[in-house]
């Protein structure tokens, strides 16, 4: 196993069983993968290919039985100890008895930065997804888009150079995942982040990514690794390009060949 | 704008309520009362007329049933008409009771919270605890004071702690049951969150199952403050003590003092009222402070 320098998550052999009542369910076997700094990677796939609990793993939030992952070069506990990710959920999961900006506070709390360093935070995060204004607002004030942009400032607050992104805008609308999609690509440009990104949506992983990993399930495993040849400038008309539509129709064919449609 | 609308809304089913117990209460006072105005009157040998029968029945001195305007002649003298220092003022005897039902919810809300927090974080206390906390509502209070107010006696313990104790055992536990539920509220993804961020078990306390659970707490309050007032009315019932509106009660029913025991329970009620109103009010203070949506707090 060689770890280059460049590494942010590298994985060998993994493998993850859950015990279940109805007996084991393999969610994650065999996964070879290296990320590295800088890139952005798509995590693909139906239900129950395991997109999700890969992400989990690299957070320490799951153990795999087996196999072996460095997360910045060492265990994903020590990684998580470190704080080197922010993690954003599916849901917002923002406190609801905290304002926008005490909730960006919250893990600048509890890693103890002060008073004045929280808000300046606040305020760049806040800026950064463009909420600059909504701070004293509380949750429900706030559409789902603007929670969600939220979470994600909380989540870039504390400048952990890695984020991990578990289907954020899986619940939101077309148009306003578009619009967060460009967003978040000016972001990932503007802080040179690693970004590791679960999605079910080919269009969206072709569109965000550098490398566009394709999962299937049963048991959860990684079928195809895509290299995206696709500029880092990307406007969204750039989904009609003849290059766009190829990397799809490779990711499609990828989905296809790990998943059997007749089950 | 919506405000006034709905005041009228909640207070209209209310007055229909109100008038509808005040017109049966006068009904059943008169024909429960009756005969024994009949029989005053005949004792007196005075030759009257049916009506004022009927009318004596609503101004006898021991009636069966009180009518509601006895009652509240009898609270107004003493209430507004007594100094509160006087042993016959109402206001005198709710405050000996307010005192100890305030120490005792005291006591049994911080009993409650402490047991939860135990419970959420140790699983021998969740597994140990909880049938015992059950076990211990089933016992009747009513068979548990006087023993308890007789061993603190014994050891010189006596006056408002005894009684207070007795509301701190009724009170505790809504709060516990409702706090271990409040406590366990977050959703995993707010645990998980916390994970990520390495958090302390004293972080993951104070900055998410706490906040959590402060509707859950609320609501345990009301219920806890209202059976306080009962735990010191009853721990007054069986000592024969002199003072509190357990006391009035009892000296109430030994001298058939009727209009003094009914003005004692509206007392008592009022004081219950009160009390949840107030915690109700402080719960709307903290929703505020917290975030809440107006919606909720309306309900």
């Amino acid at each position: 196993m060689t770890i280059t320098p460049e590494s942010v998550v590298s994985a060998r052999d993994l493998g993850l069983t859950f015990e279940t009542n109805d007996g084991p369910v393999n969610a994650l076997t065999g996964v070879n993968l290296d990320v590295n700094k800088g890139d952005f990677v798509s995590f693909i796939g139906p239900s129950g290919c395991g997109k999700t609990t890969f992400l989990r793993v690299i957070a320490d939030l799951e153990k795999p039985t087996s196999g072996s992952i460095t997360v910045n070069g060492t265990t994903p506990e020590d990684a998580r100890k470190n704080r080197s990710y922010g993690y954003v959920f599916q849901a917002a999961a923002l406190y609801p008895w905290r304002t926008i900006e005490k909730n960006i506070a919250l893990p600048l709390e509890i890693m103890g930065h002060s008073a004045a360093e929280q808000k300046a935070r606040i305020e760049r995060t806040l800026d950064l997804v463009n909420l600059t204004g909504f701070g004293k607002k509380f949750p429900w004030q706030l559409s789902g888009g603007m929670q969600q942009r939220a979470s994600i400032a909380r989540a870039l607050a504390f400048d952990a150079d890695l984020l991990l992104m578990d289907e954020p805008f899986g619940a939101l609308d077309e148009i306003v995942r578009d619009h967060l999609n460009e967003q978040l690509l000016k972001l990932w440009d503007r802080t040179n982040k690693t970004i590791c990104f679960v999605t079910h949506s080919i269009p969206e992983a072709v569109y965000l990514s550098t490398k566009i990993v394709v999962m299937s399930p049963r048991p959860g495993r990684v079928t195809d690794i895509i290299e995206s040849t696709l500029p880092k400038e990307r406007p969204l008309d750039i989904r009609e390009s003849p290059e766009f539509l190829e990397i799809a129709s490779r990711v499609r064919e990828g989905l296809r060949a790990g998943h059997s449609y007749d089950e | 704008m919506e405000k006034p609308g709905l005041l009228r809304e909640s207070a209209f089913p209310i007055v229909v309520v109100i008038l509808v117990v005040v017109i049966f209460w006068y009904a059943a006072a008169l024909l429960m009362n009756h005969g024994a105005a009949l029989d005053s009157l005949k004792l007196k040998g005075i030759e009257t007329t049916p009506l004022q029968g009927w009318l004596l029945s609503l101004a006898l001195e021991r009636p069966l049933l009180p009518a509601p305007h006895q009652i509240a002649v009898e609270m107004w003298n003493t209430t507004a008409q007594l100094s509160v220092t006087s042993k016959r003022s109402l206001v005198y005897h709710a405050w000996v009771t307010l005192s100890a039902t305030l120490v005792g919810f005291g006591l049994g809300t911080a009993l409650g919270v402490l047991l939860a927090i135990g419970i959420v974080h140790n699983r021998a206390m969740d597994k140990s605890l909880m049938p015992w906390i059950i076990a211990s509502q089933t016992i009747p209070i009513l068979a548990v004071a006087p023993m308890l107010i007789v061993v603190l006696n014994a050891v010189g313990i006596s006056g408002l702690l005894p009684k207070a104790l007795i509301s701190t055992y009724l009170s505790f536990f809504p709060v516990v049951v409702g706090m271990v539920k409040g406590l366990r509220s977050p959703e995993t993804i707010q645990f998980d969150l916390m994970h990520t961020y390495f958090a302390s078990s004293s972080q993951i306390f104070w900055k998410l199952r706490w906040p959590a659970s402060v509707p859950f707490l609320f609501a345990s309050l009301k219920v806890a403050v209202a059976i306080a007032l009962i735990g010191a009315i009853v721990g007054e019932l069986p000592t024969g003590a002199v003072a509190g509106l357990g006391a009035r009660l009892l000296s109430g029913s030994y001298y058939g003092q009727t209009i003094q025991i009914w003005s004692a329970l509206f007392m008592a009620a009022f004081l219950a009222g009160g009390l949840v109103l107030i915690v109700g009010l402080v719960e709307k203070l903290v929703a505020r402070t917290m975030g809440a949506k107006p919606e909720r707090m309306a309900a």
